[in-house]
């Protein structure tokens, strides 16, 4: 094993010291084996050739490429590949059947819901946000309350054709005047509404707030795409507006500032982004996140 | 000289080598108990090794039917009525402290005994080196062979024993895949070149590491790569028998003429005689000598061969000798011998033996049927609804360890006012929603609990009981999660 033969042997250990002392601290030698030593020198050969087989060193505008021409750029497109022959089955299912059924079939649904999240996060989560919990003028998609209707079929139409999106001529649209701005409404007209619209959820009122005006406005003005009694239109994309959720807030100011402005939010439409079965995913995935009907 | 070395007088001294050539062991057969024993282990351990995979266990027709299997691609591992699934590794993990307790164990009452007999090293070491005794010959022969130029005789006799190497590590490899598949239809598979690529790739690889260690580099896996000798030196004590040179009686060595003449006039004679077959038979080429060696991996051997020679000479056997170093000592100043195999250490490993040990056995006999796991969604982590009412996500898995398909219900408890729904369930039970979740199968759903304005309130979010009943015996699996409010502290 070890070789005891070094000219300096420390007494006590009856062992070869590599000869060096650091104030009467000898250091032991106790050589490592020969072939510990080649094992190194092949590894130095070894990172050699990865050098060169393999993109390793940076150049001013690019790398070396290696003689055996992997990116990994072309390693993901192949390994996207892969995954699409993997899920080309189920994919095909998904394609074929309806999207009542998709839901009906627990092993459809887990799949449709486990695409539809992946394609939400790319394409959805930037507006309606990572959980789908949206914010001020970007729908909550998680609750019941639905602005072009929340079942199956009207959210798949939404996804295809997006919301007054001009390039889709399917496209939902429709467009709450600028009852400020075009100076249709008066501002204590615009003040007594907001009031009024507070009231038909029971929200409170301001004190000396004119209802009775903001009634009469409200049936000439709102009624006729907000319904009679705020009960919206899901046909024209016109919220609730007697219930407790609120696309852009439910503060008197924020309420008259919807009144002023007027207008509507913009959806792209999807099918011209994305294939059939993402879109039937997407669908299952944003029905089945509880809200919908 | 240069100013360097006016402070350090040795630099201008040529450097000792750092790196030393092995040197060649030629481990000498020998015959004796000790030997027996390591052939009986060696067959018992190569026997369990081999036709283990080939143990069928009926587990009925939705599982696997052999007794030890790790199924990889449907993640469950099998050890006859033990079914372990991915989430129950921390019995492997316990499975390792115990491995390593009774390792300590073995070490505190006789040293080395994993080395000596056990270790897959040192029982593939043993078997080639029988190979190599039976093709080439002993020690000497050996020696005087490798001494020699080669010729044309040495070369066939070399070449006859790397190939019965190379066939006894293809073999080993050959069955270890066995363990991850079906064994009889893997042999099939195998032999007719219709296995999946993995499998050859993995007999390739142990292939090759099976004949490189057993045969090529032997003691230097212990003495280079192996961890255990480094701890295995911190963790003996003077009480734990190990194979130890009795010096007390063996010195002071000398030839055995001169022992004898010192003998006649009465002067102190050692026992040993410095015939170094202890140092012959050694499979790692130590000097027993020494004292506690790093490179003796306590087999025994040297036992063996010098009680053979003490017979020869006609003095007591056991002058190498599983011993203490407390009663060398002893002897020397004129005491008793003392064994202590109850001490602290010993009495510590075996409690935590047997309390893991009885805990792992506890979990295992208590194993749930079906298991549930509840995670509340992250996001939104609540929803206010048209109505007024505030809806949680969960995501809830339930895994059927059973081997048939169950029916569950699923009850939450510990709101005011609370509905709860299963997105994709089948149907409602007793007014409570149903899901059926398939033999040896996990499943996981959306569960929607909605709680009225009541439960909206300042303070502790709701502490939440799910509560999973089979429909068919009762049994019932429970896990616990919050309901989060606008109110409530998030």
């Amino acid at each position: 094993m070890q070789d005891h033969s070094d000219k300096k042997a420390n007494e006590k250990a009856g062992y070869g010291t590599t000869g060096h002392e650091w104030d009467g601290i000898q250091e032991l030698n106790t050589p490592l084996p020969r072939w510990w030593l080649w094992t190194w020198y092949a590894s130095i050969i070894w990172a050699f050739c990865y050098w060169i087989a393999y993109p390793a060193i940076p150049m001013v505008s690019s790398f070396t490429k290696g003689v055996l021409g992997w990116s990994s750029r072309e390693a993901v497109i192949a390994d996207v590949q892969g995954l699409q022959t993997l899920r080309g089955p189920m994919t095909a299912k998904i394609e074929a059947a309806s999207l009542a059924d998709i839901e009906k079939t627990p092993e459809l649904l887990s799949f449709a819901r486990a695409q539809g999240a992946a394609a939400f996060a790319v394409n959805c989560s930037p507006c309606h946000g990572a959980g789908a919990q949206g914010s001020k003028g970007y729908p909550n998609l998680n609750d019941d309350d639905w602005l072009w209707g929340g079942s199956l079929d009207t959210i798949h139409t939404t996804l295809q054709h997006g919301i007054r999106w001009d390039a889709d001529k399917d496209t939902r649209s429709s467009m709450m005047p600028a009852f400020g701005k075009d100076g249709t409404l008066k501002a204590n007209e615009i003040s007594a509404t907001a009031d009024y619209v507070r009231s038909l959820s029971g929200l409170p009122t301001d004190k000396g707030a004119d209802l009775a005006l903001g009634q009469s406005v409200f049936a000439a003005n709102c009624a006729a795409c907000h319904g009679d009694n705020g009960e919206g239109n899901q046909d024209v994309g016109a919220p609730k507006l007697n219930d407790k959720v609120w696309l852009y807030g439910s503060d008197k100011a924020l309420i008259m500032e919807r009144i002023t402005l007027g207008g509507g939010g913009v959806m792209p439409a999807w099918s011209t982004r994305l294939d059939v079965p993402t879109i039937k995913s997407l669908a299952v995935y944003v029905h089945t996140l509880g809200g919908g009907q | 000289m240069s100013l360097a070395s006016a402070f350090d007088p040795h630099l201008d001294e040529p450097e000792p080598p750092l790196y030393a050539a092995r040197k060649q062991i030629y481990p000498q057969a020998v015959k004796g108990s000790y030997r027996r024993i390591k052939w009986i282990l060696l067959t018992i351990t190569l026997g369990i090794y081999y036709f283990l995979p080939f143990v069928r266990w009926d587990r009925g027709p939705s599982a696997p039917s052999q007794a030890v299997l790790i199924d990889l691609p449907h993640r469950r591992a099998y050890f006859f009525f033990i079914e372990i699934w991915p989430q129950e590794v921390y019995y492997l993990t316990g499975l390792l402290i115990l491995a390593a307790l009774v390792l300590f164990l073995m070490n505190a009452m006789a040293g080395r005994i994993w080395c000596g007999y056990l270790c897959p090293q040192t029982v593939w070491t043993d078997l080639f080196m029988a190979v190599e005794r039976l093709i080439e010959g002993d020690r000497r022969e050996r020696m005087h062979r490798d001494a020699q130029p080669i010729n044309l005789e040495t070369f066939s006799l070399k070449l006859l024993k790397h190939s019965i190497w190379l066939l006894l590590s293809w073999w080993m490899g050959g069955v270890w895949v066995l363990y991850f598949a079906d064994a009889p239809t893997l042999v099939k598979d195998l032999a007719t070149f219709r296995a999946e690529p993995i499998a050859y790739v993995s007999i390739l690889v142990l292939t090759f590491t099976t004949y490189t260690f057993a045969g090529l580099m032997r003691e230097q896996v212990c003495l280079y790569m192996c961890p255990w000798p480094r701890i295995q030196a911190a963790l003996t004590d003077e009480h734990a028998l190990n194979v130890t040179y009795r010096y007390d009686r063996g010195e002071p060595h000398m030839s055995l003429k001169k022992a004898t003449q010192a003998r006649s006039i009465g002067e102190p004679a050692g026992d040993c005689i410095d015939c170094q077959q202890c140092v012959a038979v050694c499979p790692t080429g130590v000097d027993i000598r020494q004292g506690p060696n790093l490179g003796c991996i306590q087999c025994g051997l040297c036992i063996d061969a010098c009680d053979d020679v003490m017979t020869k000479i006609d003095r007591p056997v056991r002058l190498i000798a599983y011993d203490t170093d407390v009663n060398i000592k002893r002897r020397q100043s004129g005491l008793g011998e003392v064994f202590k195999p109850i001490r602290a250490r010993t009495l510590l490993y075996a409690i935590m033996i047997v309390g893991i040990g009885g805990v792992m056995i506890y979990a295992l006999a208590n194993r749930a049927p079906f298991t549930l796991n509840v995670i509340h969604d992250r996001n939104p982590i609540f929803v206010k609804l048209s109505d007024g009412h505030i809806r949680n996500g969960y995501t809830v898995r339930i895994a059927n360890m059973l081997s048939d398909s169950q029916t569950f219900t699923l009850k939450v408890d510990g709101l005011h006012e609370s509905h709860i729904e299963i997105i994709g369930g089948e149907g409602e039970i007793g007014g409570l929603p149903a899901v059926s979740v398939g033999a040896d199968q996990t499943r996981e759903l959306r569960v929607l609990v909605r709680a009225g304005e009541e439960d909206d309130r300042e303070g502790e979010p709701a502490h939440l009981t799910f509560t999973l009943q089979d429909v068919h015996d009762g049994r019932t699996a429970v896990a616990s999660d919050f309901f989060r409010t606008p109110h409530s502290v998030h």
